[in-house]
């Protein structure tokens, strides 16, 4: 059997299997295994942060702007403070007293926690309201007066540095444009001395418009201030627990040891509890003041209108090529929209996050990017919904624009890829930008996708259905992502760098507990780290309990985004285990009474080489290392390690997806009939999570491509302020997922593993949207923007495509 | 007003606000907080329960209309310490990852399997499109209640013992 087969049918098995999916094999380590939360989870036994109750919690509900842009000329408070239930009613000038109405973003800049002279984009925090119940606190918002004074909004990135464009951040001094950064990668003159020469050159507008991650449980807390200890507790939507803690020290000036953030059972976060939100701070702010705990939740408006959002740029992409089809060059420039506030949350070096890897999957000649990135009267945000620091958008134009070229050329998509592909003995691949590929075995990848969807019969059925008229599209695309940040050296967030710890400890009878600085939000950490240290050590899965998301539990971290945790965290778990392994040697060579030398490990007990009448188990090992009796000489009791590990690269997952679509030539509604994902996450820890999180991002991409964006009327109005408006997909949208897969270890991450968890959010949109251009191919159409609702397809049928802003 | 209502199978009376809605009279008046709320516009259905056997968006309810009525939530889908099938689905077939929507889906998925006992993949996927996943792209929540279909029992004798990675040993 070929390589090729055997993926192939390892992928159909993966497939059957997954109804089967339960512990039978119970394997010591990697593999399929059920998840530990799940019990839980089942019997609707989570514990999310709305679930809390404390004794004389207070609740705490936010005023905020209806408009995009205006002064704020005056703010009544006075009948809210009258209301029976109201305990406190506080506004931007209430903080500004404190110096607490502006904090630092995860860009640095900063961000109004409420508003003092001015809002800056609708659903911007205005004032708050904190009151014995929510109903009450709800109640009492309407009863404040804030009387505004309306400026125009800066609506349309495009028009946001016209001269005569209203300044929207007046709080920065001297401040005269609404320009926010400028960014730049790769070499300028080589790029264009390439586009010069080259026989076929390719330009095309791409944008990608701004969708929210939309979790199911929306952003909130509860805050609790015990005056007498000077104990703050804070229960919170939070990624980043750890990080969260050290900005909330730095703003509030509490010393860190006092304050306490708890991430419980998370409702997905994609992102989007990623940053630190003025809700937050209030809540924060409110307990100090009142000396009880308050919790606040967001509501779905709220979430959708104010916390971050995803992408939003404008890109003009330019492809050069020889006209056999060999791409020289690629070259873009982008138009950033930041919102009212630069919100970003990405290594403070990468203001464009990973934008850099726009270079894809292809061995080029050389690459240039020029960003200009500007303020808007919306809301903040920018790097969220799963998009590994912006290679969703990275992937989209590089994707997008090699169709173009297809087009162009009138080659088919995948023979274009293939000819293009870095290939494996050109690992590691330093990138025209700069970016080592550790890894990789593109082709195959997409060999085993084309086999799995039947490339060639599609392409068949394809041309029949033209032939009737018919509306029938095929998609390709082919990702290479960079994740697991980041390398202390180049990457930190506000001065944190952006490494990961990890304590395991094996209690005397062999059981144990691992402290980890990630935070799950769904991904199932609690198995899947387990396992990984099961491999390590050999102890059983079931013995292993894994703690996260509590700063005063778990090691410091930067926590779980940008599919950091198995590339960063469950290399630290890997490496704490092997720690402890290597003391648990040395106490069996005293036990054994051999040379540490003369041990070989059988996972899970130390043998004597060539004896293996003579071992001990690591349980032995355990109660040994706490027992009674002398260890080795040098070595302290205890069966436990604690480490930090600092990447040294990042990792580089890629895959080959392969979407079907239909579109109906009526109406012009698109329907996936099927999507054909392949990955290659490097080592496989649990095969049952990653087709989860697989299957999740692929929902993503229909999402993004067909349906989400978060759109405003000229006026700023947010007008997809609520799920009517804002389209999430739903069973009925999404077909029947197929995935396979290759396995490309990373070489220098300690199991090989490269993190999946955003994959086919970044790999998706484009398969997608390159079947729908693919359909559309009878009306001369060679690109159309996302989201391809059925009135945005029918525009670009009748030829007049619209953009979507 | 007073309101009194048997939530799984037990009568409890409050004393509540007009107002109130069935989700934050199950959630905050009576602690059962596997009933989850995620939208102000009935879209989501993380708060489906059931009331008198249809399951119902319990943030589109008030308190004070499930007065005299049978509500059913997550937490009464366990019985005697047994899994609904539909909660052995889920559990095996991978059909949740943050767990934030499982309630209502489970709770849909039992209504439906009560009425069709041998439903279609569409029939499936049409039973819980008012409700909306963002974790698991439905495919595994298809599997789950695919095989609660084909296990109305529950597991065979020989899986009986469900263990997860989790079980003590
Ligand atoms: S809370 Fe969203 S439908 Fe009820
Ligand atoms: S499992 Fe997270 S929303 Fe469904």
């Amino acid at each position: 059997m070929t390589a090729l087969d055997k993926s192939v049918q390892e992928a159909a098995v993966e497939h059957e299997d997954l109804e089967h999916a339960d512990n039978d094999k119970t394997p010591l380590g990697h593999g399929r295994m059920l998840r530990k939360e799940d019990p839980r989870f089942i019997r609707g036994m989570g514990r999310y942060v709305d679930d809390l109750q404390l004794n004389g919690m207070l609740h705490l509900a936010i005023l905020r702007s209806p408009v995009a842009h205006a002064n704020i000329v005056s703010i009544d408070v006075s009948a809210a403070q009258a209301h029976p239930k109201v305990k406190a009613v506080i506004t931007g000038a209430d903080l500004a007293a404190q110096g607490l109405a502006w904090m630092p973003t995860l860009s640095n800049d900063v961000q109004a926690v409420l508003a003092t002279d001015r809002v800056r984009f609708q659903g911007q925090e205005v004032a708050f309201v904190v009151a014995e119940d929510r109903y009450s606190a709800r109640d009492a918002l309407e009863l404040i007066d804030v009387e505004y004074d309306v400026l125009p909004p800066v609506v349309d990135v495009r028009k946001a540095l016209a001269p005569d464009a209203e300044v929207i951040r007046t709080d920065l001094e001297g401040k005269k444009d609404n320009h926010c950064f400028d960014w730049e990668t790769g070499d300028k003159d080589a790029t264009e001395a390439v586009f010069a020469k080259a026989d076929v050159v390719v330009k095309q507008d791409i944008v990608y418009p701004r969708v929210h991650p939309a979790p199911m449980e929306t952003c909130g807390c509860v805050a609790d201030y015990e005056r007498v200890s000077g104990q703050l507790t804070l229960w919170t939507t939070s990624q980043a627990p750890h990080a969260h803690r050290t900005v909330y020290a730095l703003v509030s000036g509490l010393p860190e040891h006092k304050i306490r953030v708890i991430a419980p059972d998370i409702g997905g976060g994609f992102g989007n509890k990623v940053p630190i939100y003025p809700g937050y701070v209030c809540a924060i702010v409110a307990s100090l003041v009142i000396g009880k705990p308050v919790k606040w939740m967001e509501d779905r408006t709220e979430n959708l209108v104010s916390t971050g959002f995803a992408r939003d740029y404008v890109m003009q992409g330019e492809i050069a090529a020889t006209k056999e089809g060999k791409i020289l060059a690629i070259r873009t420039h982008v138009l950033a929209d930041h919102g009212a506030f630069n919100g970003t949350a990405a290594p403070i070096k990468y203001p464009a996050g990973f934008f850099g890897v726009f270079t894809g999957s292809y061995d080029l000649e050389a690459a240039y990017c020029s960003m200009t990135a500007v303020y808007t009267n919306k809301a903040p945000g920018g790097v969220a919904y799963a998009c590994s620091f912006r290679i969703t958008e990275a992937v989209y134009l590089v994707e997008r624009i090699v169709d173009c070229l297809a087009y162009e050329l009138e080659m088919d998509p995948v023979e274009l890829r293939k000819k293009n592909f870095i290939q494996p003995d050109q690992f590691p691949y330093t990138t025209k930008t700069g970016w080592v590929y550790d890894s990789g075995d593109y082709e195959r990848a997409m060999d085993v996708a084309l086999e799995m969807a039947g490339y060639d019969d599609l392409r068949r059925e394809q041309e029949e259905k033209r032939a009737k008229g018919e509306l029938m599209g095929i998609g390709v695309a082919f990702f290479t992502e960079a994740v697991g940040a980041g390398p202390r050296k180049d990457m930190d967030i506000l001065g944190l760098g952006m490494a990961d710890g990890s304590e395991l400890r094996v209690h005397p009878t062999g059981k144990a507990v691992l402290r980890v600085s990630c935070m799950s939000q769904g991904q199932g950490h609690e198995t899947t780290f387990a396992q990984i240290v099961a491999e390590e050590i050999g102890i059983p899965v079931a013995d292993i309990q894994v703690v996260n998301g509590d700063t005063d539990q778990t090691p410091f971290g930067l926590g779980t985004y940008g599919s950091r945790s198995t590339p960063v965290s469950g290399a630290a778990a890997a490496l704490v285990a092997r720690k402890v392994r290597d003391k648990a040697q040395i106490i069996a060579s005293g036990m054994l009474e051999v040379s540490v030398a003369d041990l070989e490990w059988q996972k899970g007990s130390f043998q004597v080489k060539g004896d293996p009448g003579r071992s001990v188990t690591i349980q032995d090992i355990a109660m040994r290392a706490h027992g009674a009796g002398d260890l080795p000489e040098g070595i302290e009791g205890g069966l436990e390690a604690q480490i930090c590990y600092n990447p040294s690269n990042l990792t580089y997952p890629f895959g080959a997806y392969i979407c079907v679509v239909d579109i109906d030539p009526g109406t012009a509604e698109v329907k996936v009939r099927r999507f054909v994902a392949v990955d290659d996450c490097g080592t496989r820890i649990n095969p049952m999570i990653i087709e989860g999180q697989v299957h999740g991002g692929l929902t993503d991409g229909i999402g993004m491509a067909l349906m989400e964006m978060i759109s405003f009327d000229e006026d700023g109005n947010c007008i997809a302020g609520s799920l009517m408006d804002y389209l999430i997909p739903t069973a009925l949208e999404t077909p029947h997922w197929e995935t396979g897969h290759t396995v490309t270890p990373s070489p220098h991450h300690p199991i090989g593993a490269k993190g999946v968890g955003e994959s086919a959010t970044v790999g998706s949109p484009p398969a997608i949207v390159n079947a729908v251009v693919d359909a559309l191919k009878p009306y001369g159409i060679r690109h159309a923007d996302m989201p391809l609702t059925p009135s945005r397809v029918w525009d670009a049928m009748q030829g007049h495509p619209t953009p979507p802003i | 007003m007073q309101v009194t209502m048997t939530v799984n199978g037990e009568s409890v009376t409050r004393e509540v606000e007009g107002r109130m809605l069935l989700v934050h009279f199950l959630r905050d008046e009576l602690g059962l907080t596997g009933t989850h709320w995620g939208c102000d516009t009935s879209n989501c259905g993380t708060c489906v329960t059931w009331m008198d056997g249809e399951p119902v968006k319990s943030c589109t309810v008030l308190a004070a209309m499930a007065g005299g009525r049978e509500v059913r939530t997550v937490e009464g889908l366990e019985k005697d310490g047994v899994l609904d099938p539909v909660q052995e689905g889920f559990m095996r077939c991978h059909g949740l990852q943050c767990g934030f929507c499982t309630p209502g889906m489970m709770l849909t998925a039992r209504a439906l399997l009560d009425r069709n006992p041998h439903p279609t993949e569409q029939e499936i996927r049409e039973a819980i499109s008012g409700q909306i996943c963002r974790c698991t792209g439905y495919t595994t929540i298809v599997r789950s209640i695919l095989w609660a279909a084909e296990h109305p029992d529950g597991p065979t004798p020989a899986a009986a013992e469900p263990e997860t990675a989790g079980s003590a040993s």
